[in-house]
């Protein structure tokens, strides 16, 4: 879609279908896939003023940053293959053309979803060891801040799980294979967005 | 998967075809059901609002004659009264009301692309209006730290409801997010990817390209207000030190150190600037709508809305600090938003010469609806106006905490809004309901809310003038205000009950005309757009019988020259030709 050569047209001046008898979309993908743009998108929105409110306040005196415990980066290592399942998923699916509960496909996305529950038990499991240790929310604003990326960012992925739930359920099932493959890509898209927010989530936490 | 547009699937709206009265009516997916039910929760805590308003102006207008208004209910007055209009009444019911009602009619399709999520959209908003009202509820009762809900002081000990008002206050506007974020994407990709055969872009009437730009605003702002109420609740519940800073609270040094009340400040505005274009972006679309239909003459400049409309939206994120210049901010700063404001102008001053000379020389119909439009040109043009005062750094710091404030968003926000609202509902009542309202209980209703406002806002404007505090209880040590600033005060409480009970005409025509009103037809403005060609009236579910529209000409073919009537509707196929080079041929 060329946005400025739509916006520069003059509609007054034509009469006709000037596009055909099609209906034309904006973008030519399924609208699931556009919703999913624009809400990554607005995640987006969230996670960086997420960021910038991290960087305002951690001027403030009485900043103490907190040591990044070394089980964030198996963490994130599981992170990474849950992306890669889907994905590999995703490449088995359009190689096959088909996608079925216990094909090469099915058994990657299962794997994929299996690795993000893991994933979010390794976070929680960081946020036990490190409230262990003394490291509460109301210590200091560098841990508040911990618990707050980590959590809305696990929040997200939770939303994804409820999606990759229902694709699994519906190939169990064996209902209608396209909805399936586009669930499919849909939580590949989603997981490799969230992978790349917890990598700057990380990178901020790792680095200040 | 091969991809097949949501115009084709003509079979996939069977899937959600309504079985029985709870399905058809309580748990609908049908749009248009979903409009309504918006509209009406919308109006609904929109009286409630009202009836706030009233009771602070009669603690203003004459102190202390109503005994149990004391200091802390008229606080939590002013801050509820503020939120519901604001996001509860004006975003849901510009956005989840004409938004859902109007998206699939004028863009030609059968529903929403998400018809189960826009349910959803309906039913959260729904919670998020319970937990906001159960508030009232609650011991100490709702919030009264101000809409804004400035850290510190809306968790401190000792503001009215900081007990638990403000922590439903802060739920309540989460579940409105989300809310409003599965609306926004069912309205933004049915725009973007439903619309019928023809209907390009700049085909679109401007009333769904007001209601998309705001949607998009919508989405990217309301994160910034989710982001503050999500740190704010931590504070609050967690005692961590987002923004409180450490004080003394009740005498007692309180557990919090190092917040910065400033941050809330620049997350709530960010969200807090884009609200107000939120709120305006829609209007402007419709008011477009129904000027150019009343006027008997295309929109002025079309492409020049469409451009102004986008243009706001973009400014719109740049303009949020001009709310706290007095926050103690760097001069610099505050030269670069003073900039920024008075930029917007520019494309705002635009649409209002456009509706001007939409107006000039039209076939002027002075019905209900086109008295709205017009009554909100005025008022708009006022509210501007004095937004331009404000806008400058040297002007607003004296007249920041004065009634002059009030009077300039009152008037911008307030006013200018509802004026809409009231000629949109006029306007598409025939559609929506099959019948005609009555014209002389609308008219009534027009100069009764006009004038009245005019006299409730315009004397505000001199007492701030005259230094009068806004956000007072009562005045107290304030001598340097004349005697008589408190008879203008009580001249305008009158004038705000006169104004809130005129509103119960517009009720009354509403329900009247169900039963009573004259049989509308289909199209009885004689208007453009896909949603007065509907088969039936109002339009069943699917919205257009067998076939869907094809879209031929523009949303504004009105008054053209040899046609023997005076609209042309968009489904009207032509003989297929470019205007001007046929023009060119023929000369």
């Amino acid at each position: 879609m060329s946005f400025y050569r739509d916006v520069t047209r003059k509609p007054w001046n034509t009469v006709g279908l000037p596009e055909g008898i099609e209906p034309r979309p904006a973008f030519n993908m399924p609208n699931e896939k556009v919703a999913l743009i624009i809400f990554a998108t607005c995640a987006s929105v969230l996670f960086s003023l997420l960021v910038v409110s991290y960087f305002i306040r951690m001027t403030v005196g009485d900043w103490v940053p907190l040591a990044t415990p070394t089980m964030l980066w198996v963490n994130t290592g599981v992170l990474v293959l849950s992306s890669l399942c889907f994905h590999l998923a995703v490449l088995q699916s359009r190689k096959t053309g088909t996608v079925r509960f216990g094909s090469g496909a099915g058994l990657l996305s299962l794997a994929g979803g299996l690795l993000a529950v893991l994933f979010i038990a390794g976070q929680y499991s960081v946020s036990g060891q490190l409230l262990a240790a003394g490291h509460g929310l109301r210590v200091n604003a560098a841990n508040a801040f911990f618990y707050l990326l980590t959590g809305i960012h696990v929040l997200h992925l939770l939303g994804g799980l409820w999606v990759w739930g229902r694709a699994q359920l519906r190939l169990a099932l064996g209902a209608n294979v396209d909805r399936a493959r586009l669930s499919l890509e849909l939580c590949a898209w989603y997981w490799h967005f969230l992978l790349v927010i917890w990598a700057i989530l990380f990178y901020l936490l790792a680095s200040t | 998967m091969a991809y097949v547009p949501l115009a084709d699937q003509d079979d996939a709206h069977a899937l959600h075809d309504p079985q029985s009265f709870v399905t058809k009516y309580i748990w609908s997916q049908d749009h248009k059901v979903i409009a309504i039910q918006y509209g009406g929760t919308a109006i609904f805590v929109g009286l409630i609002a009202l009836g706030l308003s009233i009771l602070m102006r009669l603690q203003l207008g004459f102190p202390d004659t109503v005994s149990w208004i004391d200091p802390a209910f008229y606080y939590q007055a002013v801050t509820m009264h503020g939120m519901i209009m604001v996001i509860y009444l004006l975003t849901a019911l510009f956005l989840g009301g004409f938004g859902n009602y109007l998206i699939p009619l004028m863009c030609g399709t059968r529903d929403m692309v998400f018809p189960f999520l826009n349910m959803l959209s309906f039913w959260f908003y729904l919670v998020s209006v319970i937990i906001l009202l159960a508030s009232f509820f609650v011991p100490g009762g709702p919030t009264g730290a101000g809409w804004t809900l400035y850290a510190p002081q809306s968790i401190s000990h000792g503001t009215p409801g900081s007990e638990g008002g403000i922590l439903l206050m802060l739920i309540s506007l989460a579940v409105f997010i989300i809310a409003f974020t599965m609306g926004g994407l069912n309205y933004v990709t049915t725009i973007l990817q439903a619309r019928t055969r023809g209907l390009t872009l700049m085909r679109l009437p401007l009333s769904i390209w007001g209601i998309f730009t705001a949607t998009v605003l919508g989405l990217f702002a309301f994160p910034a207000l989710l982001v503050s109420a999500i740190m704010m609740g931590f504070d609050l519940v967690l005692g961590t030190s987002f923004f409180m800073p450490a004080m003394m609270e009740l005498g007692a040094q309180n557990d919090h150190e190092g917040g910065s009340p400033i941050l809330f400040q620049h997350l709530f505005w960010f969200f807090g600037h884009p609200e107000v274009y939120i709120v305006a972006l829609p209007a402007f679309g419709l008011v477009s709508d129904v000027i150019s239909t009343h006027a008997r003459k295309n929109i002025f400049g079309y492409r020049m809305m469409v451009w102004a409309i986008i243009a706001i939206g973009g400014l719109s994120f740049m303009v949020w600090a001009h709310h706290m210049y007095v926050s103690g901010m760097n001069p610099y700063f505050g030269f670069f938003f003073a900039t920024t404001t008075l930029v917007i102008a520019i494309p705002t001053a635009l649409k209002v010469y456009n509706w001007v000379l939409t107006l000039w020389q039209g076939n002027i119909r002075l019905n209900t609806p086109m008295l709205f439009a017009i009554g909100f040109i005025f008022t708009f043009v006022h509210g501007g106006l004095t937004g331009l005062f404000l806008g400058n750094v040297v002007i607003d710091v004296p007249l920041a905490d004065t009634y002059f404030v009030v009077a300039h968003f009152h008037m911008v926000m307030g006013v200018s809004p509802v004026l809409v609202l009231f000629a949109a509902l006029y306007h598409w009542y025939p559609k929506m309901t099959g019948r005609m309202f009555n014209e002389t209980l609308g008219k009534t209703h027009f100069w009764c809310t006009f004038l009245g406002t005019y006299a409730i806002y315009l004397p505000m404007h001199y007492l701030g003038f005259l230094g009068v505090p806004r956000r007072y209880y009562e005045m107290g040590n304030t001598d340097f205000i004349p005697e008589t600033a408190q008879a203008l005060n009580a001249n305008i409480t009158l004038a705000a009950i006169f104004v809130a009970t005129a509103q119960i005409l517009f009720f009354i025509n509403i329900f009247w005309s169900l039963k009573n009103g004259e049989k509308s037809g289909g199209n009885p403005w004689g208007a453009t757009t896909l949603e007065w060609q509907t088969p039936d009236t109002p339009p069943k579910h699917g919205n257009w019988g067998e076939e869907l529209p094809s879209v031929y000409r523009w949303a504004y073919d009105y008054s053209v020259p040899g046609m023997d009537k005076d609209f042309v509707p968009q489904n009207e196929p032509g003989e297929e030709y470019e205007k001007s080079a046929h023009h060119h041929k023929g000369a």
